[in-house]
């Protein structure tokens, strides 16, 4: 926790190489989707499913880098960002189901003989205001939560159990069919977005291109903050809040703007993540996704910004290769990886990485 | 605009009266927008606070003059850090009144607002950025406008930057500059906490014990900096270093059980019957 901000380990060791490795992996993430698009006898082409499951790694990883900044450089480990994720996926969702469903009530609620749509639902069938919704929902309940716990100055632990449980209630709250969300099934059946086919492979292309983009944006964006005063005193803030309030600081301002955006973040990466997995429902609103997530930063390294990114590409790979081969002992590995990393490795991946570059 | 308190009134406060508000030295050393007519930068009157029935404050009365340097000195569990915790907002009093110049009433302030009108305070621990570097901390404290979307688009002017060199050289921590202020000895936080105080530039300082944990010659500076702080700003310092308060102070504030149980100079508290009796006699 003691690495000035700035100066993550990978800079140290040398700034060009981490410039060089950034731009072969965004030219690879780039050329993914276009080799999608070749004819399946090229020998460089990639699958839908390998390009789904990149495309799902790189949502989670918008995910891991909005946890990092309101825990890695604030310091508030928010165990209910996966509520937040959801929200983004389920406004998505409501757009898809009203792309799908064309003039009719999408179909789980003919099902539950619904005649006409609940009120939040108007409006869902354009796309615009989808999106609207997508940075709305998790922001303003973002906005309402980190306001009155910020004012109440709930810190450490106990605004992390106040976000599980936040999220735990989403979970409850979205299990139920009454509230209209499609309960325990969730939304899935999509046919379309913007009239093109969610299966087809130019589709597909175009979602994982859009990812990358957010990708590197949210990356810009936590750079931007990381260098400006305000990310320094995100991490005076995390260090010593009391010295930050005598300097004349209002600790509630910063920590709900960091926050804030940290919701819309993930709230973004849930857009993309539903119309390429095809699927969301309440689960990933339970509180062990959001667990997840921060052992993806605790992995990755805390208070760096290429840490959670890796975090959560090398835990994610991990995963999907596990659950295929050892699926019932993925829990356990998962669980050791975190007990692992909190004993020797407080610093992550990254400071790994950069113990061995001062070496 | 600031106009220096002369040495004069400094040296010689009218003590009779004890705890009045004319006991003190009238100066004219306050900073621009804080109402001091009365030569008084703080006044406490009446003050309690109790926690679970002690009262850690009893019906304190403390007056502080502009550009003053007044050492607060009293057995553990006086109710010197909280005497601190009230002014500051910290703690909430159950009675009585506080006021910053004549107009700011810190009774009715959150803490960052009494910052902001010109109260620093320097803890009895240092506590300083501990990741940030040296030069960073002192950025972070700087007068300027400190919201948040001041603090996102943020600069730094030469004039700031030429600030920051001149403090550095103050506390002498220039060859340090980009350390992380984590990695700095225990007497070099205190300084640097100090010269957050200068970055901040308060027109009343509070120090919590700044010279525990110091050397001899690093606590010889720290009186030597202090005395050329009077004047310019009013310092309040709580401390137990008897030869260091001696070496400062002109004014002496004995508290006892959360009440001033004496004022005057060094000698004639040292020589007042009760304090030998409940402190320095001990």
């Amino acid at each position: 926790m003691n690495q000035p901000l700035m100066l993550t380990a990978t800079q140290k060791a040398g700034p060009k190489l981490t410039i060089a490795v950034g731009a072969v992996i965004l030219i690879l993430l780039l050329a993914l989707p276009l080799c999608s698009l070749l004819s399946p006898d090229n020998p460089l082409h990639v699958s839908a499913y390998t390009l789904t499951l990149v495309g799902k790694i790189l949502c989670y990883a918008i995910v891991a880098l909005a946890l990092d900044l309101v825990w890695g450089y604030a310091g508030m480990l928010s165990l209910g960002h996966g509520l937040f994720f959801a929200l983004g996926g389920y406004a998505m969702g409501m757009y898809l189901m009203r792309q799908a469903s064309g003039d009719e009530l999408p179909a789980f609620m003919t099902f539950l003989s619904w005649t006409e749509l609940p009120w939040y639902w108007v409006g869902t069938e354009h796309f615009l205001w989808a999106l609207c919704l997508v940075v709305l929902a998790p922001g303003l309940l973002a906005l309402v939560f980190g306001f009155f716990a910020f004012r109440s100055r709930i810190k450490g632990v106990y605004f992390s159990i106040m976000t599980q449980a936040l999220t735990f209630a989403g979970m409850l709250l979205f299990f139920r069919n009454e509230t209209g969300f499609g309960g325990n099934n969730g939304f899935t059946n999509f046919r379309s977005i913007l009239g093109f086919g969610i299966t087809e492979p130019g589709t597909r292309a175009v979602l994982f291109a859009a990812t990358v983009l957010l990708l590197v944006s949210s990356l810009y964006i936590g750079w931007r903050l990381a260098r400006s005063k305000f990310g320094r005193v995100l991490t005076a803030l995390r260090d010593a809040e009391n010295r930050l309030m005598f300097c004349g600081y209002d600790p509630r301002g910063f920590k709900l703007f960091v926050w804030v955006l940290s919701a819309v973040l993930c709230g973004l990466a849930g857009a993309l993540y539903v119309p390429q997995v095809g699927i969301i429902n309440p689960s990933e609103m339970s509180p062990t996704n959001s667990i997840e997530a921060a052992v993806w930063v605790a992995l990755g390294g805390r208070g760096t910004l290429i840490g959670p990114l890796l975090g959560a590409g090398v835990v994610n790979g991990m995963k999907s290769w596990f659950t295929v081969a050892f699926p019932e002992y993925w829990l356990f590995f998962l669980g050791a990886l975190f007990i692992i990393v909190t004993l020797y490795l407080p610093k992550g991946v990254i400071g790994l990485l950069k113990k061995r570059g001062e070496q | 605009m600031r106009v220096t308190a002369t040495a004069e009134f400094m040296l010689e406060p009218i003590l009779d009266t004890g705890n009045g508000r004319d006991a003190i030295g009238i100066g004219q050393a306050a900073g621009t927008g804080l109402n001091t007519r009365h030569g008084t930068i703080l006044t406490l009157e009446d003050i309690s606070v109790s926690f679970d029935g002690f009262k850690a404050l009893n019906a304190l009365n403390l007056y502080i003059g502009v550009g003053e340097l007044r050492c607060i000195i009293g057995p553990n569990g006086a109710g010197k850090t909280t005497l601190m915790d009230v002014i500051t907002g910290k703690t909430r009093p159950s009675h009585g009144n506080a006021w910053f110049g004549e107009t700011l009433d810190l009774t009715a302030m959150s803490e960052v607002q009494i910052a902001q009108a010109g109260i620093g305070r320097k803890f009895q621990k240092p506590t300083v950025f501990e990741a940030l570097s040296v030069f960073e901390n002192l950025e972070l404290a700087q007068k300027t406008d400190k919201s948040v979307w001041a603090s996102l688009r943020a600069r730094l002017s030469g004039e700031q930057k030429d600030r920051i060199d001149e403090v550095l050289d103050t506390i002498r921590l220039t060859a340090s500059v980009h350390r992380p202020a984590g990695l700095l000895s225990h007497g070099q936080k205190q300084f640097l906490e100090i010269g957050m105080l200068l970055m901040q530039d308060p027109q009343l300082l509070l120090l919590d014990e700044p010279v525990a944990g110091m050397t001899d010659a690093e606590t010889e500076f720290t009186a030597e900096l202090f005395k050329r702080l009077a004047g310019k700003h009013s310092l309040m310092v709580v401390e137990h270093d008897m030869g260091f308060v001696g070496s400062i102070a002109d004014h002496v504030t004995v508290l006892h059980q959360g009440s001033v149980l004496a004022e005057g100079s060094l000698e004639q508290v040292q020589e007042n019957e009760r304090v030998i009796e409940v402190y320095l006699g001990r």
